[in-house]
Parts: structure tokens; C-alpha cells; sequence
């Protein structure tokens, strides 16, 4: 079994996002807590701005749920750069214990499902989980210097520059946390690290009929099946691969990095990286959720798990998705 | 699935992601990269011209002073955050030229200035045009070397 189930159901009591300019000119614009104007959020480096935008996150969800920081128990956090600086420099500034985690885009529902677990077990009783990116800092660590005046190709996506996050306790909301599937490594040979979306989009399938499988529910059964960032590309692939299992996620799937953008201009496929899921989620479908506009989601959230060494070696990426199940009691 | 078998079976899947690749519009990207590239070769005669008719420079003096003024070029629009948005229009137009090198090796030096002027800037400004540099000599050697024996 991958899935797990929490019985006593952790409720996701409030959420704090931000997002840059370029994100907050589509539909997460609304319901973001603070919208950028400069992406350097007044710092002298991309990697401070993007921990800085994490702390921020985090901070703004403790506020949004009137909680006081002394009464969090946990800061469960982690990011796209090397060492996830990001999320260890942030829980610098907290005063509560700081578990750092990896799964590339995937950390927003593999950090919800270690909360809900914890929480569900009963060792603590408030979680801060939250993740973030920068496209800037991304880039740099990824791809080329951002002046570099060369080509994408059209298959690329466009990092996020956002972040979000979420107080999750044992009580305080109707939105519940209600079971957790865990993923498996996938890797189909995807050795095109311009093409994320083909390569993680066998993960997300795999992930989402593994859940559907274990919980014995259709796929009609939750209002949205939403996956982080497989662009336009990916969840066409990922229809196709559910499909071929006798699976139609059709009219119920959506994926954050395909509504996140606007304005088509260079981000091609969409947005991607950890801050495209933990936006939109936290922000844009949380909202839904609270007014009861969705009462029952899956978040498949996918990450690539390369790294430039693996790829300059000529590895093919490696990918995995976390699927939490997240619903109105 | 390890070793040839996991070859076998994603064979079927990479053939079926290609099957979605956009095709590559040749003609567009040709006719810009004709049209940047051409402008900037029109820019570097047109320096030729002044350099030659009002300083009055010639031969090798003419050659070297219309490259650095195109260096500079490239490196000034490159730090003003320009070239970047002339390189996504023009694709191969803006690179080839001696502009795009200078973009090259300018666009890593003002990404790496946080680290320092040392290991940051000056250590990572060739990331690059490192390479271009070492097979440039490299092929050049070589012509040299057959021009020799010819």
C-alpha cells in the first residue's frame, strides 16, 4: 500500500502566499497575500529574495490562522536549491523545529503528507508546510545566466516566482487532510531536461491511479485532481497515460503550472517549479475550498529529481509525485 | 526494469513524446536571424566606413578598433538587459556575431558578481564562452598546421 489514511482527519486552517508580478497577472492575482512589484523583495540576491518570500509565506500563515508563533510545533519546508537553502535559511528566523525536505516540485503534498501525518499520530498538534521558488535563482542553478540572450525551446516552462504555505492542525477548518498516497520513483528515459513535463508526467500517473486504486474511488470522485507543474505538454501526456489504464480524468483535471500565466509569452508549457504548486494550491484553490466551490481535491503534485551533474552525465531524469487527498468535513 | 529491458520499454514512450514536439518554424527563425545578424554586420561596415573616412585608420588598426566598439556594444546592451530580449528574437542572428560572444562572456559575470569578484565574477565569467574559446584555438591550431604543410 502507498496510501495512507488519516482518521483523524488535520485540517489545513489557513495559507499564505506570494507571488511575483508575472504570476499575479493570472487568476492566482486575486487571492495571493502579497503580489511583488520587484523581484528582488528589496534584497540584494535571488536567493535571499526567494527566502525572504518563504519566510513570508510562513509568516503570514500564522497570522492568517490568529495563531501566535510560540504555539507552532513544526516548520516542514523545502525548496528547489542546492542544500535547500531557501527553506533552511527561512526556519532560521522561527523558533520552533524545522524539518527540511526534498522532492523537487513535489515538496508542497510530500510536506502537507508528513504534517497530516504527524498530526494524525498526535505528536503535535500545529504545522507550518510551505515551499517556494524563484525564477531567477532557478535559472541560474538549472539553465544559463539570466542576460544570456539565447532561445527556449518551445517545450520549456517558466519557474514560478512565488511561494506558499499553510498552517495544518489537528482542528479549526472543515478542510481536512484525509489520506496521503506516496510515490515511487518514475523514470522513462526522459533525457530532455527542457521537457519536464513528458518526464514527470508517468510519475503523476503512476502516483494517481496508485491512490485511485487503494481508495477504491473513481476518478469523478474528487471535484479537481490537480498536479503541480506539468505544463500543457504533461497533462496532455498525463491524460493519455491514465486513459490507456481505463482511467479519464477529462473534465476533472487541472494543473497549476498550465492555468498559472496569463500571458503566453515565453513560459511556453507554463509555469513549474515549487513555488507554481504551492501558490496556486494555497492561494487560488484554497480559496475555492473555503467557499465551498470544491469539497474534494487531490493535489498530485510531481517533481524531477535531477541535478545538473546527472544531467551533464547524460542520466535520464528521474521523477516522482505525492498525491494528498484534501476535502470539506 | 534495469538495463536493456528499460530501454526497450521506453523506447515506445520517448517516440511517443517526440510525436508531440512543435515543429521548429525554419523559415521565421532563418529570415530573423538573417535580418538581426545582418544588422549587426550592417553596423560594424557602417563603423568601418567612419573610422576609415574620418579618423583615417586602416589594415589591422580598422579591423580590432570596429570589434571592441561591437564588444562594447554587446557588452553595454547585455548590461542593460537588452541583448537578452534581442537574443530570444533572433535566435542564432545575435549569437554568432562578436556582440553575442561579448554577451557571453558578460552575462556570467553580472550572475556570478554576488559571489565576489573573484570565485564569483572573474571564476565563472568563461561558463560560457569557455568552451568556444578552447575549440577555437584548437580548430584554429589545426588549419594552422595544415596551411603549413600545404
Amino acid at each position: 500500500m502507498q496510501t495512507i489514511f488519516f482518521e483523524n482527519t488535520p485540517r489545513i486552517i489557513a495559507t499564505g502566499t506570494i507571488a511575483g508580478p508575472k504570476e499575479c497577472a493570472g487568476v492566482v492575482g486575486k487571492c495571493v497575500d502579497k503580489t511583488l512589484t520587484d523581484d528582488m523583495f528589496g534584497e540584494s540576491t535571488y536567493e535571499k529574495a526567494e527566502c525572504k518570500m518563504l519566510s513570508y509565506a510562513i509568516t503570514k500563515a500564522i497570522e492568517n490562522a490568529g495563531e501566535e508563533q510560540s504555539n507552532i510545533d513544526m516548520l516542514i519546508s523545502g525548496d528547489l536549491l542546492n542544500q535547500i537553502i531557501s527553506a533552511s535559511f527561512a526556519a532560521r528566523d522561527f523558533d520552533f523545529p524545522f524539518l527540511g525536505v526534498y522532492g523537487a516540485c513535489s515538496t508542497l503534498a510530500e510536506s502537507y503528507a508528513i504534517a497530516a501525518a504527524l498530526l494524525n499520530a498526535g505528536y503535535y498538534k500545529k504545522i507550518v508546510a510551505a515551499t517556494g521558488s524563484h525564477f531567477s535563482s532557478a535559472e541560474r542553478q538549472y539553465r544559463y545566466p539570466l542576460e544570456l540572450g539565447n532561445t527556449r525551446p518551445p517545450q520549456s516552462q517558466w519557474t514560478v516566482t512565488g511561494a506558499g504555505g499553510a498552517v495544518i492542525a489537528s482542528e479549526g477548518s472543515p478542510t481536512a487532510i484525509t489520506s496521503a498516497t506516496f510515490g515511487k520513483v518514475v523514470d522513462f528515459g526522459i533525457t530532455d531536461v527542457n521537457n519536464m513535463g513528458a518526464a514527470m508526467a508517468p510519475a503523476a500517473a503512476d502516483t494517481i491511479l496508485a491512490h485511485l486504486k487503494e481508495t477504491g474511488r473513481n476518478a469523478d470522485y474528487y471535484d479537481l485532481i490537480i498536479t503541480g507543474d506539468l505544463g500543457a505538454l504533461g497533462s496532455r501526456i498525463l491524460k493519455d497515460l491514465v486513459w490507456e489504464k481505463g482511467v479519464d480524468i477529462q473534465n476533472n483535471h487541472v494543473d497549476c503550472g498550465e492555468i498559472i500565466y496569463k500571458v503566453i509569452e515565453d513560459e511556453f508549457q507554463g509555469g513549474s517549479g515549487a513555488g507554481c504548486s504551492a501558490v496556486v494550491f494555497n492561494s487560488y484553490i484554497y480559496e475555492k475550498l473555503k467557499r465551498r466551490e470544491l469539497n474534494r481535491v487531490l493535489l498530485a503534485a510531481t517533481g524531477a529529481l535531477l541535478s545538473t551533474v546527472s544531467s551533464g552525465q547524460g542520466e535520464s531524469i528521474p521523477c516522482i509525485c505525492h498525491a494528498v487527498a484534501i476535502e470539506n468535513l | 526494469m534495469t538495463g536493456k529491458n528499460r530501454e526497450n520499454y521506453n523506447k515506445n514512450y520517448i517516440a511517443y513524446v517526440n510525436s508531440f514536439d512543435p515543429p521548429t518554424q525554419h523559415f521565421k527563425n532563418c529570415l530573423r536571424a538573417f535580418l538581426v545578424g545582418g544588422l549587426i554586420c550592417c553596423i560594424g561596415q557602417f563603423m568601418r566606413e567612419i573610422f576609415e573616412k574620418v579618423i583615417g585608420l586602416n589594415g589591422d588598426e580598422l579591423s580590432a578598433a570596429v570589434s571592441i566598439l561591437l564588444i562594447f556594444l554587446g557588452t553595454l546592451l547585455t548590461g542593460f538587459g537588452v541583448y537578452d530580449r534581442i537574443g530570444r528574437y533572433a535566435g542564432a542572428g545575435s549569437i554568432v556575431p562578436i556582440t553575442g560572444f561579448a554577451n557571453s562572456v558578460a552575462s556570467p559575470a553580472i550572475e556570478f558578481k554576488t559571489e565576489g569578484l573573484v570565485y564569483g565574477m572573474a571564476a565563472k565569467m568563461f561558463i560560457v564562452a569557455g568552451p568556444i574559446i578552447v575549440y577555437g584555438v584548437l580548430a584554429g591550431t589545426a588549419v594552422g598546421l595544415i596551411y603549413l604543410f600545404l
